[in-house]
């Protein structure tokens, strides 16, 4: 398949609203899964430090 | 070499060698859908029938069948847990229902909006379309019941057998096309049979499918530690690893 033009490629014979509704959807709920998976990695990693903190451990984990 | 593997089921373990792999598995999804859309977008001929608007397979029949496999995987951990009590197992399920849950969503959006144009349609209750729906809310339903209970090992017992009875709803969603009369067409890929569809439009669902089917695994596996060290916390090894973290 080879597109005429770029503006071809986006209108996708018509069908774009469903055809990029469709993988922007998809890419967007990926995104948004590896968001929350680093967000709930990290709150966890800051009560952990946290609590070590108030238990006199010495090391503080960095905050990546 | 069976010892070896027994190893694995130890949280510790199994949680150093996620930490390796997940990069692993994150690399191979991308540049399997890089490659996959670059076929699905600009190599597939255009549908004599359905025009453009095909394209969305290579969204739609990926995620659908990742939804329907995650559920199968996911009710396998919840046997295994339930039968040899192995904590892992269950919190494997619970890494696994998110991500299925976020397949089968992405199955039923994009199979609306190419039911809209090719049916005329966003929506029938049909048995395949009532089915997948219904799996979506066995997920929802999985995670719920285990929120829902603060005692984590009973919570895993109790949405492990909630998982159990709901894999009854697999094969009904993949047979729902033969066995009732639907809008929805029959598969277009089987073992017993040549593919229905031309080879450049398969080889980019199959990539899709395998892009997905890693990026499952590399999603799950990145859950699974965070809910190991979660779970485990107050173990020694935990305490050591945070400087990791």
């Amino acid at each position: 398949m080879s597109w005429g033009s770029p503006q071809a490629f986006f209108a996708m014979g018509g069908y774009a609203l469903y055809v990029w509704g469709s993988y922007a959807v998809a890419a967007a709920c990926i995104l948004v899964e590896l968001w929350l998976l680093r967000r709930r990695r990290r709150t966890l990693a800051r009560a952990l430090s946290r609590r070590n903190e108030d238990r006199g451990l010495d090391h503080a984990p960095r905050q990546t | 070499m069976r010892l070896k593997v027994w190893r694995y089921a130890s949280p510790p373990a199994f949680y150093r060698l996620a930490g390796k792999l997940v990069p692993w598995f994150l690399a191979l999804a991308a540049m399997l859908a890089a490659a996959g859309l670059y076929i699905g977008l600009f190599v597939a001929p255009t549908d004599f029938q359905q025009g453009e608007s095909y394209r969305i397979i290579f969204i739609h029949v990926p995620a659908a069948w990742m939804s329907m496999f995650i559920y199968v995987v996911m009710a396998f951990w919840c046997a295994m847990g339930l039968v040899f009590n192995t904590r892992l197992s269950f919190m494997m399920a619970l890494a696994l229902a998110p991500t299925g849950a976020m397949f089968t969503f992405i199955a039923l959006w994009s199979g609306a909006l190419w039911g809209k144009p090719t049916w005329g349609t966003w929506w029938v209750w049909d048995a395949r379309l009532t089915s997948e729906l219904i799996l979506l809310f066995l997920y929802i339903g999985f995670l719920s019941l285990h929120a829902a209970i603060d005692d984590a090992r009973r919570a895993d017992r109790a949405a492990a057998l909630l998982a159990l009875v709901g894999v009854i709803n697999v094969p009904i969603i993949y047979f729902s096309v033969q066995w009732w009369s639907t809008l929805h067409q029959g598969a277009s890929v089987s073992l017993a049979r040549a593919p229905t569809m031309a080879a450049t439009m398969l080889v980019g669902m199959l990539i899709m499918s395998l892009a997905a089917w890693m990026y499952a695994i590399g999603a799950s596996l990145m859950r699974v530690r965070t809910i190991i060290l979660e779970r485990e916390s107050n173990a020694d090894w935990v305490r050591e690893q945070e400087a990791a973290l």
